[in-house]
């Protein structure tokens, strides 16, 4: 069993990392997500747009604004899954 | 009650430094739109400093400073937070969350800056309480330590 | 051989995390112990979090937090989209694994276990239809 585990994780492993062979070089400028117009709007535009300096924050709590109050959902969703799980006898 | 919790050097070190942990959270959380940070990561360090606290003084002393009824009030007030800001944005004319219809300051995008500011504390606050009531629900009991401890004496 | 090695050297990260993810991916399939996969599952994710944050690296950029002063315009920032989307999925892998361990912790409660094979064989005595589901299967095959 254990042996099968390993073929299967060294034939995903190599697909991967010939899969890979074609992703950009580590630090590379010019690579497609850095010149996709998205990026550039966000890093000179964000600031007039929301106001603060840090782009990552104007993406999380402007752009994306939604997908984190999501996010927040989930957080305490799980908080209220785990007092429902390990609270049961108390309650 | 294990050897750490004895220690007098880890004791006082941890009462000293829980107030600094918890200044930094705030300081990380307002800080989060001019330099790194936001309420996720303060969030978490609020969280740690009670946990460490909670760690070394005992859950029942962590449970005086962060009861179960207001964890489990603030877990849901930072979410009423962030949605009433999304709230807000509907009453004044604009689309759920869309921070400039807020005619709070002239300028949309300063309006846009504080209510973003409002957000990261809502998510602080979330977060806080809910990382301190995961702690708190996944230790183990505190009945188990003292039926051991008789044992531990008797050998 | 020095072609090769260039390649090696320009994209070792994506090796780096090809190595994480299979520890993690093995530890997931190969481990009886639940929490060993929790673990597993964790060390995944990491692998996937390193290659979005690697994705958004730029030579010579810096943090992407706006800067301003003299040289404001010779800054180069990375790419911030990737951090707010590995931001997001670190919380919900917080919370998936907070959810996990607690079901763990009620699996233990229940089987006093927490090896796969022994919950299993428990189930299958609790109950009898699903034992005569598997035993019809192992006929058949």
């Amino acid at each position: 069993m254990k042996t099968l585990a390993l073929i299967a994780v060294l034939l995903a492993g190599g697909m991967l990392l010939y899969a890979g062979q074609d992703l950009p070089a580590f630090g590379d400028q010019n690579s497609p997500a850095y010149q996709h117009p998205m990026t550039t709007r966000f890093i000179e535009e964000s600031e007039n747009e929301t106001g603060v300096y840090n782009i990552v924050t104007a993406l999380l709590a402007n752009y994306r604004s939604y997908d984190t109050l999501g996010e927040t959902t989930v957080i305490f969703t799980a908080g209220m899954a785990v007092i429902l799980l390990l609270r049961r006898r108390e309650l | 009650m294990s050897g750490i919790q004895e220690s007098i050097i880890i004791r006082t070190v941890v009462r000293i430094m829980v107030p600094f942990i918890a200044l930094f959270a705030l300081y990380v959380i307002i800080h989060g739109a001019s330099g790194p940070g936001g309420g996720f990561q303060g969030g978490v360090i609020f969280g740690a400093a009670i946990i460490l606290y909670a760690m070394i003084y005992g859950i029942e002393d962590g449970k005086k400073i962060m009861s179960d009824k207001l964890n489990r009030i603030l877990s849901s007030t930072g979410l009423v937070l962030y949605a009433g800001t999304g709230l807000l944005c509907l009453v004044f004319g604009g689309k759920f969350l869309q921070y400039n219809a807020v005619p709070l300051f002239p300028n949309p995008a300063e309006t846009a800056a504080i209510l973003m500011d409002v957000v990261e504390v809502g998510i602080g606050i979330t977060v806080l309480a809910v990382m301190i009531s995961l702690f708190f629900d996944i230790s183990p009991p505190e009945t188990e330590g003292d039926e051991m401890s008789p044992e531990e004496v008797e050998q | 051989m020095t072609g090769i090695m260039d390649i090696v050297y320009a994209e070792y990260n994506y090796w780096i995390y090809v190595a994480l993810m299979m520890i993690g991916f093995y530890a997931m399939i190969a481990k009886k112990n639940l929490v060993k996969k929790v673990i597993g599952a964790n060390i995944f994710q990491s692998a996937i979090f390193l290659f979005y944050i690697s994705l958004s690296d730029i030579t010579g950029g810096t943090a992407p937090i706006i800067v301003h002063g003299e040289h404001a315009a010779e800054v180069i920032y990375t790419n911030p989209v990737p951090h707010v989307l590995i931001l997001t999925a670190i919380v919900v892998a917080v919370s998936t694994t907070a959810v996990a361990l607690a079901l763990i912790i009620r699996i233990y409660d229940e089987y006093g276990s927490l090896d796969e094979d022994v919950i299993l064989a428990a189930r299958r005595n609790l109950q009898p239809e699903f034992s005569e589901y598997a035993r019809q299967k192992e006929v058949d095959s």
